[in-house]
């Protein structure tokens, strides 16, 4: 397509062109270091979450020989879940679903009581920016460090520092991409298949796949991520109310703000406007201007303002956590109660907790066996010399338990019914099925009965299984066809 | 083309010279790169003519390339040979019942049975074995010539009066065709035929048809319709018969008898082949 220009006029006419562009540029920020309360906690958390991600896969778990040692291992090879002592099928990806449940509803509750804790200490988001942003002052020094560096025409010293941080970066992110590897496939197996050239593209892909995210999540986009390609921020406003603990910036306390000269009798707020606040937050953002999509809630802008605070002798927690409704009471000079209880924190309570109860149950009580019993087609019977009809069925047999069972198969509602295997000639009542420890056999199984009341074409039956040794049964439905069949 | 290149006073573009009632086309070329797109496929046509083969009036040339996508797959199919015959060389050297009990061995001859069932032996016999009239079934327990694995390799080996020499053969005479029975004598036999699978009339007195039956069949079904495999006799007392169960299918096999034929698939199949489906028959409804 082209476009016609009417003659007379130049192609490009400046005061034609759009409105601004959608796209914004991004503004570099270069967090301060600080110290407190937050800080500390969050640096706590850190070592925590850190120390449990890269050291779990080590972590090594008895099962008897010839099984996984690994304490916690998603072995996809075998279409197996570790998590220490519980062992997982993929039937049971439902306890995912569950899981999954838990967590969100864990998080709304916990959004609602305490805001977004959840952004400023525990995300992972979070957890490896701050690590990454500690390396970064460690090598390029602090907020004013940096930026004068960077604003300074380059040099040798520069690049030198850019070069050993990102490097530093790159070690992390790739130490990192390795160890979520290791929750895949067994940690000593897949160290040394690495480094000897022996492991799988798969291992190699995703160790450069997550070696890349972290590098760049953690060292590049870092508030972006938050601000723009994380949903929950866009969200957590429908979990927020004015009963929400969030960092808080006392208004009514600190404005007007403004810093303090000797001999002005103009009576100023709290805030000296020293910027303190605005320099230590990792999203860049004034938490003066209030409650905002881009704030996490960290609180370190808390720990900067009660530094300045102790230094100039003001009164602390000028920005601290606290609920709207309390800041509003405070404001008319009255003391508001914080309420816990309220209908949104009922809720997800009963929920958290209904939750937690079924899965409970379902884990306690989750069948070690599973019969499923699959009517052939083709033939769906046939008729024996002796007159009597015969259909055959594929039958699988799932052994979950750590030994090897010996399963007894029964068929019930089947008039004069045998049960008798493909491989073996012998009728009997009962058919005994082996099944090795923790897995899945097939057997193709021939019924043969006189059902009286084949005229109708199909009538229905039951296969019983058995274990032979902790007597655990399970029953399966079918169908026995004879002729007068409806046509399928 | 038009002699003298117009332009367009509101847009200023060119115009093609054609007016339709006031209304005049204007020429507005195809984009560059679409015109680039379009020469750099002729190229590629250029080189692709070279290299690969160009049908011509009487045959084709052969390309640089010498491409053959009939080689190819024969390459292939001896490919995939070569790599099955680890197995199939193996299978093929084993006598059929150390095969069955061999889990590696069994596995690649229920495997390769079971495709060169549905290849070869689906259309007579269904997909499932299930068979048809004139057509066994090879998943029930009614064996002609026998169920036992060797015996059914022996069937498809060399077939049921097909032209092996050492088919399996045997043959009903022709009792009302050929004049051998009388139209009554033959309702008789059938009458008694009936009631050895139980289906005979109630009340009806078969004692001619059992005298007709011990002269002229038993030599070959037995005394009591039990069969003889060795003489090819199907036993008539079992429920299921190949040719019906009605006494017009009776009648019918004993006045002008139909005589399937299998054939001897050794002319088609590799040892390892027929062994392998042998053992899937056999499977199907658990042989003898």
């Amino acid at each position: 397509m082209s476009r016609i220009t009417p003659v007379g006029k130049p192609a490009r006419d400046p005061r034609m062109s759009g409105p601004p562009g959608l796209y914004a540029e991004r503004t570099k920020v270069y967090p301060r270091a600080v110290g407190g309360i937050a800080r500390d906690v969050k640096w706590a958390i850190l070592l925590f979450c850190l120390t449990v991600y890269y050291t779990l896969p080590w972590v090594r778990w008895d099962r008897g020989p010839g099984r996984a040692t690994q304490a916690v291992l998603l072995d996809l090879n075998t279409e197996r879940f570790h998590v220490f002592g519980l062992e997982f099928w993929p039937q049971d990806i439902y306890f995912l679903t569950g899981a999954l449940i838990l967590g969100a509803v864990g998080l709304f509750l916990v959004t609602s009581l305490f805001g977004r804790i959840w952004c400023g200490y525990a995300c992972p988001q979070t957890v490896w920016t701050d690590l990454f942003m500690l390396i970064e002052r460690q090598i390029e020094g602090d907020r004013n460090e940096r930026m004068r560096r960077d604003k300074a025409p380059p040099s040798f010293d520069r690049a030198r520092r850019k070069l050993v941080k990102h490097a530093a970066w790159l070690g992390i992110a790739f130490w990192t991409g390795g160890a979520w590897i290791m929750y895949f496939v067994d940690a000593p197996t897949v160290t040394r298949e690495f480094w000897t050239g022996q492991a799988s593209s798969a291992v190699y892909g995703f160790t450069l796949m997550f070696t890349a995210t972290t590098y760049v999540l953690a060292g590049w986009a870092r508030e972006q991520v938050c601000t723009y390609m994380c949903p929950w921020p866009r969200f957590q406003a429908s979990m927020l109310d004015e009963q929400s603990i969030i960092v808080t910036y006392q208004g009514w306390r600190g404005e007007p703000r403004g810093h303090r000269k000797h001999g002005s009798e103009t009576k100023l707020g709290n805030c000296i406007d020293c910027s303190a606040c605005v320099n230590v937050c990792p999203t860049g953002i004034d938490i003066r201007d209030g409650i905002q999509l881009e704030c996490i809630n960290c609180g370190l802008c808390v720990d900067a303002c009660n530094e300045i605070m102790e230094k100039s002798g003001g009164a602390p927690w000028l920005i601290t956590w606290d609920t709207l409704a309390r800041q509003k009471a405070a404001a008319a000079g009255r003391h508001a109660r914080w309420r816990f209880f309220r209908p949104r924190t009922f809720i997800y309570l009963t929920v958290l907790v209904l939750a937690v109860s079924v899965m409970g149950v379902a884990l306690a009580t989750r069948s070690h066996q599973i019969l499923s019993v699959q009517h052939d087609r083709a033939p769906l019977f046939v008729h024996l010399k002796d007159g009597s009809y015969r259909n055959a069925y594929t039958i699988k047999v799932a052994n979950k338990t750590t030994r090897d069972g010996n399963f007894s198969l029964t068929v019930s509602d089947l008039e004069d019914g045998t049960l008798m295997q493909a491989e073996d000639e012998t009728r009997s009542a009962t058919l005994m099925l082996p099944v090795p420890a923790d897995s899945i056999a097939t057997f193709r199984v021939f019924a043969a009965g006189r059902p009286a009341r084949l005229h109708e074409g199909s009538e229905d039956v039951a296969f019983t299984l058995r274990n032979s040794e902790t007597g655990e049964q399970t029953v399966d439905p079918s169908i026995f066809m004879g002729p007068g069949a409806p046509v399928r | 083309m038009p002699t003298k290149i117009e332009k367009d006073s509101l847009s200023g573009r060119e115009t093609t010279g054609h007016e339709w009632d006031g209304l005049k086309e204007l020429n507005n070329p195809l984009p560059k790169w679409w015109l680039y797109v379009l020469l750099a496929t002729i190229i590629w046509a250029i080189g692709w003519l070279i290299l690969y083969p160009v049908p011509g009036i009487t045959g084709h040339t052969s390309g640089l390339l010498h491409y053959s996508s009939r080689a190819n797959v024969d390459a292939d199919v001896k490919a995939l040979a070569t790599k099955r015959s680890a197995y199939m060389d193996k299978i093929a050297a084993t006598p059929i019942d150390d095969v069955k009990k061999d889990p590696q061995l069994l596995a690649m001859a229920t495997t390769a049975g079971r495709i060169t069932f549905a290849n070869n032996c689906a259309p007579c016999h269904g997909t499932g074995g299930e068979g048809h009239v004139g057509y066994p079934n090879l998943a029930d327990d009614v064996w002609l010539w026998g169920g036992k694995l060797a015996d059914i390799e022996t069937t498809v080996t060399h077939g049921i009066r097909s032209s092996d020499p050492d088919a399996r053969v045997s043959q009903m005479p022709r009792f009302g065709l050929d004049g051998v029975l009388k139209p009554e004598q033959i309702q008789q036999v059938a009458d008694y035929v009936m009631t050895l699978f139980g289906q005979g009339e109630a009340g009806k007195d078969v004692a001619a048809g059992q005298a007709i039956f011990a002269e002229n069949c038993v030599a070959c079904h037995g005394a009591n319709g039990e069969g003889n495999r060795d003489a090819g006799g199907p036993p008539l007392k079992s429920q299921v018969h190949l040719y019906g169960d009605t006494r017009a299918a009776v009648v019918s096999q004993i006045t002008n008898p139909r005589m399937g034929v299998m054939p001897n698939w050794n002319a088609r199949l590799d040892k390892a082949t027929i062994r392998s489906v042998a053992i899937y028959v056999h499977a199907l409804g658990g042989g003898e």
